[in-house]
Order: C-alpha cells, then structure tokens, then sequence
C-alpha cells in the first residue's frame, strides 16, 4: 500500500512567502497572547500546594468548597480532575501556615467536612523559591538544547540549515506555548518535557529534508535550488506523512489513556507533531533557502559518498 | 554476495537481543511482600539475627517463605500481606529497639536470574506511591553561625598576643575589630592576616577599624560542610525511619533531595527529619554507688543511664560540661598505637568552657550522651506523634589532660565504632537549620493508577502502530514489528541493568513516543527501498541501497534527539529525569533494532536471492 506516491515534484516553495508572512503573523499572536494571558503555569514553577482526592461517590463540588470556606480556605481552587470522583484542590503560598503541614490539615479538615471516606491520593507542596529556580532552569535548559543542535546541524550541514532548523524549533516552542496560553492550559513540568520533546521531533523531521536536500544537490544537476528542494521534500513526503501518523497514533493512546496527570504532556505534544512537520518544510528549508543556501555550499571539493566514513559500522 | 550478513554478525545480534531478553525478564515475576531488618546505629544484622528472626516467627506460628541475611540486612519473604503485616509489628516489638523494621515489596525473581545480576527496574515515586521532600539548607545561618565563632576565636587570639582591642562582632559586612590606636590596628592586622589566611582583612585607618571578610573559597567551603553534614544528619534520621530503600542525595548547592517509598505517614517522616538530635558531655559520678542506684536510690546530682554498647548501666553527674552544638566538626582516625580515635573539634567558646571543666577532672571518665527525640508510635488526643527523649551513653573515656578546642576520644572500640561515634558527634550539632520547600506525596492507588494507565497506554500505541506498519509495509512491515517488539524489550532490558534508571509515568510517556518514533527509521529505510525499486534497481540493489542512504540520516537525527535528552537530563529533576533516561535509551535500542535487526532479518529472508519483487 502506498499513499503519498508522487510522479511529479510538488512546488512547495511556490507557496514560501505566504507561508513565512503566516509564520510571523501567528507567531507575533502567540507573543501577543504569552504578554496578555500569560502562561497558566502549573504548581512547580508557582509554587504552592495541591491536594488530590478520591471519593467512593461522585464528589460535590460545591460542598466541598463551602466545607474549604468556612475553614478558612476560600482562596481554594476545587476542581475535577479526570473523572467525577477525583478532586484536585489547589492553595496558593500561605503565609500564615506552615506550608508543609497544609496538605495534612486540609486533607482532615474534608474528612470532618464531608463525612466520607476520602482517600489521600496525592500531596505536592512546592516553595516559591523553587519554582522560581525551575522557571529559570527550563528557559535555560531550552536555550543549551538550541545553541547545542545549532553547533552540531552546522557542523554537519551548513550555517544555513542550522539557522533554519534552529528558527524552525524556535517557532515550534513559540506556538506551543502560544497554544497553552490562548487555551489556558496548565503548563506544568511533564508540559516542559514534552515541549523538549517537540524539539527533538521537529529536529528529526528538518535533520531528513536537509539531508535529502544536500544529497539532491550532488545528485540532480541544471536544477535551481527551489526546485531541488521541491524535490527533496516530495521525496520525503512519503516518509513524513507515515511518521507523522505512527506517532499522532501513540499520543492519542497517550492523550486517551494515559491520564489525568499526562493531559497536558500529549496534548503539546499532538501539537507539536503537527506544527514540527510544517516548520521542517516552511520554516526550515524555506529559510536555507532565502538564506541563499546553494550547491557550491553543500558539494565538498572531494565528493565522497555520504556515509562513507562510517562503512565499518554499516550494517 | 550483496546482502547477506556472515554467521558471526548474525549470531552478535541475536545475542544483544537474547541479553536484552534476559535481563527484562526479571520484570515478568512480579514482588513478595517481605519484611527487612536492617541494624540501627551500634547494632549492626548478623546471621544470628536472622535465627533469632525466623525463631520468633515460628514461636508465634507466622508462615514465611524464606529468610535470608545478605548485606548487613534481613529480608523475610512472605506468601501473603497479612502475614507480613503481622510478622512487622511483632519484630518491631520484639527487636525495634536496636533494629529498624521495614515493609518492603522484594522482586520474586527468580534464583537463576539473580545469580546473573538479573533484578526488575525500579518504579519512581509516581508509581510506587511514596513521599519525596526537597529540604533546602539555609546557608545565611551557617555562614552567620561560622563568622560568629570566629569572633571569639579573634579575641582569644588577640588576647594571646597581647593586642588590646576595644571590641569585636559580627556585623553585615563581615566581623568588625575595633582597636585602641594605629600601631595596635597595624599590629592586628599583620599578625591575624598571616593566622587566618582564608579571610580577607581590610584596615580603616580613620575609625580605626579592621574587618574580616571571609574569602570565595571559605565561603564556598563553610556551605559545603554545612550541606555535607546535613545530608549525614538526614541520612541517620531516615534510617531510623525504617522505610526501605530511601534516597538521600544532594541537589545542586544548598538542597537535599529524600525520597522515601511506600511511606503513608507523611507527618511523621516530617516530624523526624525536622526532629533534633543533640550530643552532651558529662562527667561519671564515681563516688556514687552504682549497685544503690540501681536499686532506686540514685544520688540527686546523678542520674542513671545506659551505654549503648554493652547496654550496662552507668551513673552520671547531670550537670552538663558541654552541648554537643559547640562541636564544630568530628573525624575518625588512628592514635600512635593505630588504635581508632575520634577527633573532635569545638568553637571558641566551646574550648574555653571545655577547658575549664576538664582541668580538675584529669584522670576521671567523662561520659558522651546522645540524646535523641524518638517517636513512640502513639498519638496524643490531637493525632500528634508522641515523642519520647532517649538518653543513652556513647561512649564513657578517660579525661587524658586539661581539653581544649580540639581533642580525641580513644577507647572507642574498633574503628568501625569510632566512625560511627564521630558520624553521631557530627549529627549532634546541626550546622544550619533545614527546611521543607517541596513535598511530593503519591498515594499507592495513585501510584498503581498511574502503573496501569500508562501500561495500557504503551499497549494500544503499540498494537495499533503494528496493524498500521503491516497494512502499509505487508511483510516488510512484520520485520518492523518484530524490530519494534525487541525494542521494547531492549529498553526494559537495559532500564532494568542500569542501576540509577528509575521508570516514572513520564518515563512510561516516554516509551509510548519511543514506539511512534522508533518506526520512523524502518520508515525511513522501507521508503528508500520502494524509491529505488521505483527508479529500476534490481531487488538486492534497492535493499543495499535502502539501507545505505538512510544510514547517515537516521544518525543525524537520532544525534540530535539525543542532545535535547541528554540536556534535559542534566537539568530535570525526579520524573523528567526519568523521562529523559527512557527516552534516550529507547533512542540508541531502536537504532540497534531498526537496522541492526531488521537488517539481519530482511537478508536473511530475502538477501542474495534472485527475487523479482518485494512484498513491500
């Protein structure tokens, strides 16, 4: 069986520049909504406290936020947490009360309330000076996975396809985050993981256009760059449309079935396959080739055959 | 002859696979609920232990599977829950005192896979259920605490050299020394500068003033030693918790990661590791009759208690000569004789008031009480753990000479001993005040939720992205499956040799990605083939060629996967570390298995044969 099985060469170049105007324009909204939405961001980089909840019953909310109130917890955010029996209670930083003995008191305070049998499912207490310091270390860890891929693409490649992959991850973090702000997502820690995820994916994805493009530049002679890169990606078309849906496969049996607590990480990441195979095609190639990517940059003086210094690992 | 691997390569390949096998099997015996007895300070398990265990147990008709004494440890396998429960609190009863009894769930592994090293992978705290605290050490306090004793250790230094000053303390800026005139300041500073080569002295002439920074590297330095020793403190009270398999760690600069599993008494773990343990040095009462005493007629200034060693009763003053929070630091080493001693260190008032106390006592035994808050076990009316304060001698040696800043214990025992006397010395005196500023409590049915979710995550994923690549690949699509399938089992194989690799439900999310990637590679190569068959090369060519032209492509992009794994190894913490390992493990097996592997297959089955078309 075969889908994407093509005689000619599609020009997906023709469509650069409004695709690129796209790009900006979305991206600038994304920047828009991180600046007036803000990041709804989770319990680990705000710090605070969160309680989750089991009931035999169906849980009543609005019972449950009055016992929190006449306790003196009405700054308690009640909700549901993937089913009707689960309750996620969130408390800000406190600072009247010892914040590593909250969870215990609250959790006593809805046993008496309630008069049910209520089973302790979770406790996450977090500092504010923690999360602070993760806020930090995410944006950092982001920053070293980028300058990392963009020495080793330009080794390998070329300074033109490293800026256009490192763009093309840029804009997939930007619309990510976009995406958790404008929808108001929780972004939490498995959220980060995931968008170093989206990284790798979309890396994955340029890394297999370039390549096919430098090795269509030694191939195809009297063709202009456009088109090689044309070429290139209707070669690959194939592939990325399989892989694409193997994995949008296993994330909705993540999104699906993995729970509550991983919602957030498949949901960036279903994004992210979708966004990272975009920009591998009209982020990444189309900025090589504004960039002025051509031949003469990609054909060593000594052609050799591409893989050839690694023959003894060959299989 | 074009594909077709020779025997030896063949034969490597399906060893790793067969290794891989081997070492995820352990994975399929699931746990014994067991018991663990392991020593608490001075007592440490032996085999005689674990008889007097498996007597007690059948004295009190306890049914259990095995017993076995393996590094400095007890484990007792039981059939059931119930009985292990049971088996727990009579053992705490019976031996609690001078043993920590732990629940524990011990893999059922197999003799024979043992024996190789074989040991299932360890589950996170996401999916055990279990309680994680990052403490964080308050530096100020010990740097404040660290330039307080040396205040005094100026003066006294002064005085000694016959420097007279108008007064010395601590202030924001450093300790500030103020003197009498210009040759007194020029004085002070020549000769503390010279003596205290880890400070930085800077004179004021106008005010007269001289002040004492300490350098980068002491301060680096005094936050060092006040982490260190934090970390041994918590890692004593931890023990005494009797949680099996605890984690201790540091965390980057000022924190401590710990990590207990299974534990559900959260308040209690918190009230110990915040609970205080402190050390006092009294004299013997040798002129009181001990033989009275033990009768019931204890004299007033005395007080009765036991020595941890041989449990025998010994009679003490009860004024206390020194607090165990003036040591500054403790170490175990050899005398002249190699007999093990302890080397002790206080601060400056410490020595001075160590010195007067001991200067009429030389000759006389000296006893180190440790005391300690323990918790009982009961609650109060409130729920509130009750503590109980536990007075015990450590050791009792003889006064040698008038005892300063720094001095030795001897008569320790054996050097065992005396480094255990010194880890409690140490423990005694809490450098800098620790504080919880994360808590993570998983309940077990969360964690066992968490298990199953993501199992079945992993399992759809699976037999979907298998139906799909047979439907599109036909039999090339069964070699992917089959790649996909050991590379699942590479990855449990390698998690589980690993011994720092810590499955978590991110990790778990992980191998579900690692599944719709690892096919990527075969896809990669399957495509290759198809284009060259395509453009008219003959079957063995397009496999050949295939394989060769995806080889550097699915490197390059599985390199730089592996760069944004590995960092957010380096700077994630607990579960994203743990999201980080799968991933990067599941990134190197399914190279080896979507080439390697199926490349063995694909020429076995159809290499160098002459063969008209592929069912590709």
């Amino acid at each position: 069986m075969q889908i994407m099985n093509f005689e000619k060469p599609i020009d997906f170049m023709r469509f650069r520049k409004p695709a690129l105007m796209l790009s900006v324009f979305v991206m600038l909204m994304c920047v828009v909504s991180l600046a007036t939405n803000k990041l709804n961001f989770g319990l680990d980089f705000t710090g605070g406290t969160l309680i989750e909840v089991g009931f035999e019953q169906p849980a009543d909310l609005t019972k449950l936020r009055s016992v929190l109130d006449s306790n003196g917890y009405d700054d308690a955010v009640v909700q549901l947490y993937g089913s009707s029996r689960d309750v996620v209670i969130r408390l800000g930083v406190r600072e009247d009360v010892k914040a590593e003995t909250l969870g215990d008191q609250v959790l006593s305070v809805l046993r008496e309330g309630t008069g049910q049998n209520i089973d302790m499912r979770r406790i996450e207490f977090v500092g504010a000076s923690v999360g602070d310091n993760l806020a930090e270390q995410g944006g950092l860890a982001m920053l070293t996975v980028l300058i990392c891929i963009l020495v080793y693409v330009s080794f390998r490649f070329e300074w033109r396809f490293a800026v256009g992959a490192v763009v093309a991850l840029f804009h997939d973090v930007l619309l990510t985050l976009g995406l958790f702000s404008v929808l108001g997502l929780e972004f939490d820690l498995t959220v980060l993981a995931a968008l170093l995820a989206v990284i790798g994916y979309s890396l994955n994805d340029t890394i297999v256009v370039s390549d096919r493009i430098r090795e269509n530049f030694r191939k195809v002679r009297d063709e202009e760059t456009g088109q090689i890169i044309n070429i290139s990606l209707t070669q690959t078309l194939g592939r990325t449309f399989i892989t694409s849906l193997t994995t949008i496969i296993v994330l909705l049996a993540l999104f699906f079935k993995g729970g509550a607590l991983i919602h957030g990480f498949a949901t960036a990441l279903l994004f992210g396959v979708f966004i990272g195979t975009y920009s591998s095609i009209y982020i990444a190639s189309s900025l090589a080739l504004t960039l002025g990517v051509s031949k003469e940059d990609l054909i060593p003086e000594v052609i050799e055959k591409e893989g050839a210094d690694q023959e003894e690992m060959m299989p | 002859m074009l594909n077709k691997y020779p025997l030896w390569k063949t034969l490597m390949v399906l060893f790793i696979v067969a290794i891989s096998a081997l070492y995820a099997a352990p994975n399929l015996y699931g746990e014994d609920p067991a018991v663990q007895i392991s020593g608490l300070r001075g007592f440490v398990a032996s085999e005689t232990t674990k008889a007097n265990v498996e007597s007690t147990l059948k004295e009190n008709q306890i049914e259990y599977m095995n017993a076995e004494f393996e590094k400095d440890q007890v484990l007792v396998r039981f059939k059931n829950t119930e009985d292990q429960l049971r088996a727990r609190d009579l053992l705490d009863e019976k031996i609690g005192e001078e043993y920590s009894v732990a629940l524990n769930l011990t893999p059922a592994t197999p003799d024979w896979l043992a024996a190789v090293g074989g040991a299932p992978m360890k589950l996170g705290l996401d999916l055990s259920g279990g309680v994680s605290f990052l403490m964080e050490v308050n530096m100020n306090e010990a740097i404040l605490k660290a330039e307080n004793g040396m205040v005094g250790d100026f003066r006294t230094d002064l005085r000694g050299e016959k420097i007279r000053y108008k007064g010395v303390k601590r202030t924001d800026n450093g300790i500030e020394i103020r003197l009498r005139n210009a040759e007194d300041l020029d004085a002070a500073e020549t000769f503390l500068s010279r003596r205290y080569r880890d400070f930085i002295f800077d004179e004021n002439s106008d005010d007269l003033t001289l002040t004492a920074i300490m350098t980068e590297q002491k301060l680096k330095e005094t936050r060092e030693y006040a982490l260190q020793q934090n970390i041994t403190i918590i890692r004593n009270r931890v023990n005494e918790l009797g949680v099996a398999e605890p984690l201790v760690q540091r965390q980057g600069q000022k924190h401590i990661v710990i990590e207990l599993p299974g534990i559900q008494d959260t308040a209690k773990a918190k009230k110990i590791l915040n609970a205080t343990a402190t050390i006092e040095f009294r004299m013997v009462d040798t002129d009181g009759d001990l033989n009275a005493a033990l009768s019931g007629r204890v004299p007033a200034s005395s007080q009765l208690l036991n020595q941890r060693d041989t449990n025998r009763p010994i009679l003490l003053k009860k004024r206390v000569m020194l607090t165990g929070d003036h040591i500054v630091d403790a170490k175990s080493g050899f005398d002249e004789y190699s007999r093990p001693q302890v080397n002790i260190t206080l601060d400056s008032p410490g020595g001075s008031k160590f010195s007067n106390a001991t200067k009429n006592n030389i000759g006389k035994p000296m006893a180190v009480v440790f005391i300690e808050y323990k918790p009982t076990g009961r609650v109060d009316a409130e729920g509130n753990t009750i503590f109980e304060k536990v007075e015990e001698v450590i050791s009792a040696p003889t006064i040698q000479a008038r005892l300063g800043k720094s001095f030795r214990i001897t008569g320790a025992g054996s050097q065992a001993e005396a480094h255990d006397l010194a880890l409690l010395l140490r423990a005694g005196a809490l450098i800098a005040p620790i504080q919880i500023v994360e808590e993570r409590t998983v309940g077990p049915s969360l964690g066992a939720e968490n298990v199953q979710l993501g199992l079945q995550a992993i399992v759809i994923g699976f037999i979907a992205v298998c139906i799909f690549m047979v439907i599109y690949y036909r039999a090339f699509g069964i070699v992917a499956d089959v790649a996909l399938t050991v590379n699942l089992i590479m990855i449990i194989g390698v998690m589980s040799m690993i011994p720092g690799a810590t499955l978590t439900l991110p990790g778990m999310a992980g191998i579900v990605l690692t599944v719709g990637m690892a096919v990527d590679a075969n896809v990669l190569i399957f495509e290759r083939i198809r284009e060259e068959l395509r453009n008219g090369k003959s079957v063995q060519q397009a496999i050949h060629q295939g394989y060769d032209a995806a080889y550097s492509t699915i490197l390059d992009a599985n390199i730089t996967t592996l760069i944004a794994a590995f960092v957010l190894f380096a700077v994630g913490t607990g579960p994203i570390k743990g999201f980080a390992v799968t991933l990067s493990i599941g990134i190197i097996t399914s190279m080896f298995t979507a080439i390697l592997l199926t490349r063995t297959i694909v020429n076995g089955v159809w290499g160098g044969r002459r063969l008209e078309k592929l069912p590709i």
